[in-house]
């Protein structure tokens, strides 16, 4: 498969009082076009560093330090290759939410309470897709069932199709400006919301015109997120990061979303890059799986050969930790706790927790290696 | 077996107040009556989604606020009264003298708000003790050093506070300042649900060794069904303030008679690979608790809908002995369920 999102060597540390804490290590995962990845951890273990560092929203005092985010937006051509930590910020704004998109934890701190459904939706065709949507419009008035009055039909033509051919222009800036002449954006906010209604539509969400005109406030927690899923989905992206989609909801809830998201991978978004610590929204979800710990990526494979042959003692253990629906037994647990990263341990991260640890691990840290094919795993045993 | 709680016909609404005087104009019923025994050494798993009234039943058994109506009776062992103790009514003072306040404790959600940010572990833990009964300083200090020895943690810890522990340490207190008085019923609220997987099985381990070894009897409520399977004895399936299912563990997730508790079952996420089944995926969200539907709570979402259903509602029956469930079709459920998705439980 070709390869969609690739991170080499990725590091972000956190500028704070108490010192630098380093979030990211070295972290190197691939994302091919049309899978599902999961990437599991503990909280704290930089899952949401590691995509924010992909999108480049890392919040101050975060700074990424190093390493390169390769994205590969056309499938066909495979040496093109974009590289975002060296792209513009006006080249990432026209990136994030077009082609790569993402969909945030918590429903109630996404959706902005003051605005409606309605206009959070339609804010993202109107930031990527004015000159789409121009033309829909110019196209519509010169149209012969088109019903507007005769002059005024000839105005808002040419205006139109000048702002068909150049959204930026300058004399449209200048006519924003004017409070009589700003209302001729009047029709392309009604295309956006035309639009916003389609994508909400789709999702599934009951009477969406009524919806549209409603605030976050008066929807449930699932609706919330379906509605944060489509301001994500908006328009078309390719690569979707789900950063604990779910986590917050019930499971019946949780069970229609993630229900949805895998009905929309099927028709509409390519790959999804889903952030979690709970390993059975992984196992059901996801073609291929990352295991991160205190910053590291530590083991990289296959959903069935993660589950099913765990190399790393990391996930063994937190295999063994998670109660599972047929195996009644003990549970066991990892003694200790997850390390503080201002001052990480050094070699191996995992090494005070580990009961196969050597003198090795200790020293130096253990690069990822391929042991089976397509089963990459950070350790010494191996 | 012997009773230690018995809950009947256990009511909570909170009013809701509009117009100038502030007047009540409805009532969220968060709880809707309410039929449960809890018998001394089990441990009772309840399970719902957010909003079903899991929190405000054990808040309710505690007496951390008053309910609406019903009875919450105590059976103590070696009170001083053979009659059972109605804690619903009972003046707060009474409960105190009587000796029950101490006998019925409560671990709460999440341990960075439960705990005082401002107060050493050593007066967190002690505190409990200290209003129930008068002890000298050294000995309590003695005893404060026991219970942290059972909980896990060293006599190094006496002198922090709460911040300069990881979250699975904080719930350690926690579980400490519980058993502090030597309590025989803890209501665990959603003890583990704010702690990582690693140390959510550390804490998991911890209250089965110390449910053995103090003699205690648990509520256990939470939104995770598998660590219900994990711990608990019996299981209540709630859903918007009425109890619609219960039974013992294993016999609720062999054989779920109502279809919402195969529902919630259905939807849980398994981490196996292997297991791969067919799921309910329920439409719509859970009704508001302020005005529930008519008939059975859970007709506008449940897919084997009759017409009695949206009519009468139906009662908390037994299907069998120590199962019961509310539902109108229970006795023929799981046969419908195994016509219609294939399967009737989900352990093998």
């Amino acid at each position: 498969m070709a390869k969609l999102l690739e991170t080499v060597d990725l590091v972000t540390n956190f500028y704070t009082y108490e010192g630098v804490v380093k979030a990211l290590n070295k972290v190197s995962l691939v994302v091919d076009h049309g899978s599902t990845f999961g990437l599991v951890g503990e909280s704290g273990c930089g899952k949401s560093v590691t995509v924010r560092s992909i999108m480049r929203i890392v919040q101050e005092p975060g700074r990424i330090e190093g390493g390169k985010v390769i994205v590969y937006l056309d499938e066909s051509d495979r040496r093109a290759g974009i590289d975002l930590l060296e792209q513009s910020e006006a080249y990432m704004e026209s990136l994030r939410g077009d082609r790569i998109s993402m969909i945030f934890q918590e429903p109630n701190a996404a959706l902005n309470p003051t605005l409606s459904i309605g206009d959070q939706v339609s804010e993202s065709f109107l930031f990527h897709q004015k000159k789409e949507m121009f033309t829909k419009i110019y196209e519509d008035l010169c149209a012969p069932e088109c019903q507007v009055l005769y002059p005024l039909k000839k105005i808002q033509q040419a205006v139109y199709g000048m702002a068909s051919n150049n959204p930026h222009a300058v004399s449209l800036k200048i006519m924003n400006k004017v409070p009589i002449l700003k209302h001729w954006q009047k029709r392309l906010k009604r295309e956006a919301k035309k639009r916003a209604i389609d994508i909400i539509y789709k999702l599934g969400i009951p009477n969406p015109a009524q919806v549209i005109e409603q605030y976050p406030h008066n929807l449930s927690g699932g609706m919330k997120q379906r509605i944060v899923i489509a301001i994500a989905l908006a328009c078309n992206p390719v690569l979707l990061i789900a950063d604990e989609a779910t986590s917050n909801l019930d499971v019946t809830i949780q069970a229609q979303i993630l229900e949805l998201l895998r009905r929309l991978k099927e028709d509409v978004i390519s790959s999804i890059l889903l952030i979690t610590h709970d390993l059975g929204v992984v196992a059901e979800t996801c073609d291929r799986v990352g295991v991160m710990y205190a910053g590291n990526l530590c083991e990289v494979a296959d959903v069935r050969e993660l589950f099913g042959n765990p190399f790393h003692p990391y996930t063994r253990a937190l295999l063994e930790a998670v109660p599972k629906f047929s195996v009644i037994k003990e549970l066991k647990s990892i003694e200790g706790n997850v390390p503080n990263l201002v001052t990480p341990p050094p070699g191996c991260r995992f090494h005070p927790r580990c009961p196969h640890a050597m003198g090795i691990c200790r020293e130096t840290f253990p690069e990822m290696k391929e042991v089976e094919k397509e089963h990459m795993v950070a350790c010494y045993l191996y | 077996m012997d009773k230690i709680l018995s809950l009947k016909n256990l009511k909570k609404y909170y009013p809701i107040l509009g117009g100038v005087f502030r007047r009540e104009v409805n009532t969220v019923k968060a709880l809707d009556g309410i039929d449960l025994d809890i018998y001394r050494g089990e441990c009772l798993g309840v399970v719902g989604e957010s909003g079903c009234g899991k929190t405000t039943t054990g808040k309710a058994i505690i007496r951390l606020h008053n309910p609406t109506s019903g009875h919450v009776y105590y059976y103590g062992k070696g009170s001083n009264s053979e009659e059972p103790v109605d804690i619903a009514i009972t003046k707060k003072f009474a409960l105190k003298r009587l000796g029950i306040r101490g006998k019925l404790q409560m671990v709460f959600q999440d341990p960075t708000t439960s705990l005082n940010p401002r107060m050493l572990v050593k007066h967190i833990i002690a505190e409990p003790i200290k209003s129930q009964e008068r002890m000298g300083s050294r000995e309590l200090e003695d005893r404060v050093i026991v219970l942290l020895k059972m909980v896990g943690l060293t006599r190094d810890h006496l002198l922090r506070y709460p911040h300069e522990f990881s979250g699975g340490q904080r719930q350690r207190i926690a579980v400490a300042r519980a058993i502090a008085t030597d309590p025989e019923f803890i209501v665990l609220d959603e003890p583990t649900s704010a702690l990582d997987v690693s140390v959510q099985s550390q804490i998991l381990n911890l209250l089965k060794s110390l449910q053995q070894t103090l003699n205690l009897t648990f509520m256990f409520v939470t939104h995770h069904l598998l660590v219900v399977k994990y711990i608990s004895n019996r299981v209540a399936v709630m859903y918007l303030g009425k109890i619609v299912e219960l039974a013992e563990t294993a016999v609720l997730f062999s054989r779920p008679v109502h279809p919402y508790t195969y529902a919630l079952l259905s939807a849980i996420p398994i981490p196996e690979v292997e297991h791969k089944l067919s799921r309910i995926v329920l439409s719509g969200d859970v009704p508001s608790p302020v005005n529930p539907p008519e008939g059975c709570r859970f007709h506008t979402r449940c897919p084997f809908v009759i017409d009695n259903c949206l009519k009468e509602e139906p009662l908390l029956e037994a299907v069998k002995a120590g199962h019961q469930a509310a539902c109108h079709r229970k006795h023929e459920m799981e046969k419908l369920i195994a016509e219609n998705f294939g399967q009737t439980g989900f352990l093998p």
